[in-house]
């Protein structure tokens, strides 16, 4: 069956998209999928809307796992804005899959086996394809821990140069954070160290068939193991934790580093794919926590102040000998309002941030 | 014989040291066996091969401890001590040590003072790997032994103590640099900030690629003189943070070289120093 539509189809299901986000069961996410697999014309999408939102008021069942589609065959599921819990299993982050006329692949696999299970669920009940390519986007648990759900797919799991290494270091720190904040949810769970590198200097093409993904894996910004995912068919850029739209940017790579990465994107406004030898223009970005953006360049702006100026006020405080306890009572408060779980989040980034600040 | 009177008559560098290499076997090796429950039972553990059976004594009129309640980035957590009392030939605190009890390696930092320097505070990073009492413990001039804890929260579920970018940390090792203010007066105490580049790499995760563990390398000793008379002498280990940073005071009374050397767990050293110009009294 084809799963290919245009654009202009997708019009009332991209109007929908928030309502249908929040409101999203598991359940009714693969009921809708399956209706959508039998036939796909904008009445069923209608009644199948108004199926799940009457479902999940009844249920009173919320919350991430739920797949839409935001590009035609381009799968997507909001994470919710909370930390690590037993009552949301880790769905934190946003993941996806993109679905070829081919093959199959996985962005991002979430924080559990048990995600990674029910992901691949979703997935079967949009296609039959191979599941060819497990792309993670880095190294942070809420991202890269559901990869061993798709072993009996045999996938190639991809992830930037310096993935293995640093999941290699980190694996009892976040197993055993993964046990304490998630209890049951987080059982079977083991690290999968990825198979296939993408260097900062080559990027990487994937052919799924009728398109082709473009991997560019950046140098030290959020983390040091950064990868972005471009779907030449659709102009999606899935820049994940390179950038934060509602929730808090967590700093665990380069302050200064990433700075850069935001820069260069925002210079270019497109990107350079091996495939077509031509800079191609970013329609939409997903990030890794929060809504799919078009004005991505202003998220990205966003993002840009809110670490420049605490980078800034940190320069000051560094220059007349002050600590990182003094930096973290008093830079970069008058961002609070600015982003969700600040209070959990910005005092971790003024600690890192001041630690490489002092070096300048 | 407990190990701190023995360390009396061994009097080497590396007699701290031994101290660390000791505590760290014996607590690997019982940890084993242990469980998250038995908390108390850890600290007993590290108090008996650190000081034996002397007598601790309530801490809080010698020492102040300040700690976050939550580890925030689990590699770098900052912690400051003071002492509550004028450091003289007289009376002072000759040893000063800082206990992480649920790391792997609980015993981050070994300090010892020659007593001819005073000082009010000194702050350096720490790993967190849990949730865990962090202990600083002074052992005075006349032998009695003081104690204060806080219990630290672990951080949240992204943040591990591992190194951000290992790349990075291996270009600029053995980078080190003094920060104090541009100027003082003389017998000032003054606030002194000394950072060493070091990736202080804990050893104990295992490389998924070569199959192999990641060989340890950490700062053992800091040593920091003011014209060649001993500030202070610090034995390290892998909980202190990548790049090892310690805020000290102390009072120069004149012009003279403050100067640093530093030993690895590989046998590399690193010295570094500063001239302090004249001050005007």
């Amino acid at each position: 069956m084809k799963q290919v539509k245009t654009t202009r189809q997708y019009g009332i299901f991209i109007n929908f998209r928030k309502i249908y986000a929040n409101l999203l069961s598991l359940d009714t996410s693969l009921l809708f999928q399956k209706i959508l697999k039998i036939q796909y014309s904008q009445t069923c999408v209608m009644f199948s809307l108004a199926l799940i939102l009457l479902t999940t008021s009844a249920t009173g069942v919320m919350a991430g796992g739920g797949f839409q589609q935001i590009a035609p065959g381009l799968y997507f599921s909001s994470g919710v804005h909370q930390d690590f819990s037993k009552s949301n299993k880790g769905q934190i982050a946003n993941t996806g899959f993109i679905v070829g006329s081919e093959r199959v692949a996985i962005i991002d696999t979430g924080s559990s086996y048990q995600q990674g299970l029910r992901i691949r669920e979703h997935v079967r009940a949009v296609t039959d394809l191979p599941i060819d390519y497990v792309i993670v986007t880095h190294m942070h648990p809420d991202h890269a821990l559901g990869t061993s759900a798709f072993s009996k797919d045999s996938p190639q799991v991809i992830g930037h140069q310096n993935l293995a290494d640093a999941l290699a270091r980190r694996e009892s720190t976040y197993l055993n954070n993964m046990k304490r904040l998630l209890g049951d949810s987080a059982k079977d769970t083991q690290l999968v160290i990825p198979s296939k590198s993408v260097t900062t200097t080559e990027g990487m093409s994937l052919n799924l068939g009728d398109r082709w993904l473009y991997l560019t894996a950046y140098p030290t910004a959020h983390t040091n193991n950064d990868l972005s995912v471009f779907d030449t068919k659709t102009g999606t850029l899935w820049l994940s934790d390179l950038l934060f739209v509602e929730r808090i940017p967590v700093i665990d790579g380069s302050l200064l580093g990433w700075l850069k990465v935001m820069d260069g994107l925002m210079a270019s406004g497109c990107i350079n794919t091996q495939h077509n030898r031509q800079c191609q223009p970013i329609v939409q970005v997903v990030p890794g926590h929060g809504p799919v953006v078009t004005a991505w360049q202003s998220a990205l702006a966003k993002q840009h102040h809110y670490l420049e100026e605490i980078a800034n006020q940190i320069r000051r405080i560094i220059s007349k000998g002050g600590t990182i306890s003094q930096a973290v009572k008093s830079v970069g408060l008058d961002e609070q309002g600015n982003w969700l779980l600040f209070n959990e989040y910005h005092g971790r980034n003024v600690t890192a941030a001041f630690a490489e600040l002092e070096w300048e | 014989m407990t190990v701190v009177s023995s360390l009396k008559q061994i009097h080497s560098l590396y007699s701290s040291f031994i101290v660390l290499a000791v505590v760290t076997a014996s607590i690997i090796f019982t940890s084993t066996q242990a469980t998250a429950t038995e908390g108390d039972n850890r600290w007993f553990q590290i108090k008996s091969s650190l000081i034996g059976d002397s007598h601790i004594q309530d801490g809080q009129e010698i020492l102040e401890l300040d700690t976050p309640k939550r580890a925030m980035d689990a590699a770098i957590v900052p912690i400051t001590i003071e002492s509550k009392f004028e450091q003289t030939p007289d009376r002072y605190i000759k040893k000063l040590y800082i206990v992480i009890d649920n790391n792997p390696s609980p015993v981050a930092a070994v300090f010892t003072f020659p007593g001819n320097h005073s000082w009010k505070s000194l702050s350096t990073r720490v790993r967190i790997n849990a949730y865990t009492d962090l202990r600083a413990i002074a052992e005075i001039s006349d032998g009695s032994l003081y104690m204060v804890n806080n219990y630290v929260k672990a951080s949240g579920g992204c943040s591990a103590p591992s190194l951000k970018d290992p790349a990075a940390a291996a270009a600029q090792l053995g980078r080190i640099k003094f920060r104090l203010p541009e100027s003082f007066a003389a017998g000032d105490l003054v606030p002194t900030q000394l950072m060493i580049k070091h990736p202080n790499n804990s050893g104990l995760q295992f490389d998924q690629i070569s199959r192999y563990y990641i060989p340890a390398d950490f700062v053992r000793t800091i040593q920091v003189t003011y014209n060649g008379e001993e500030v202070f002498t610090v034995d390290t280990d892998i909980s202190i943070s990548e790049d090892p940073s310690i805020r000290f005071g102390f009072a120069p009374e004149k012009s003279g070289v403050l100067e640093v050397h530093v030993k690895d767990s590989k046998g590399r050293t690193f010295s570094h120093s500063m001239n302090l110009p004249e001050q005007r009294s």
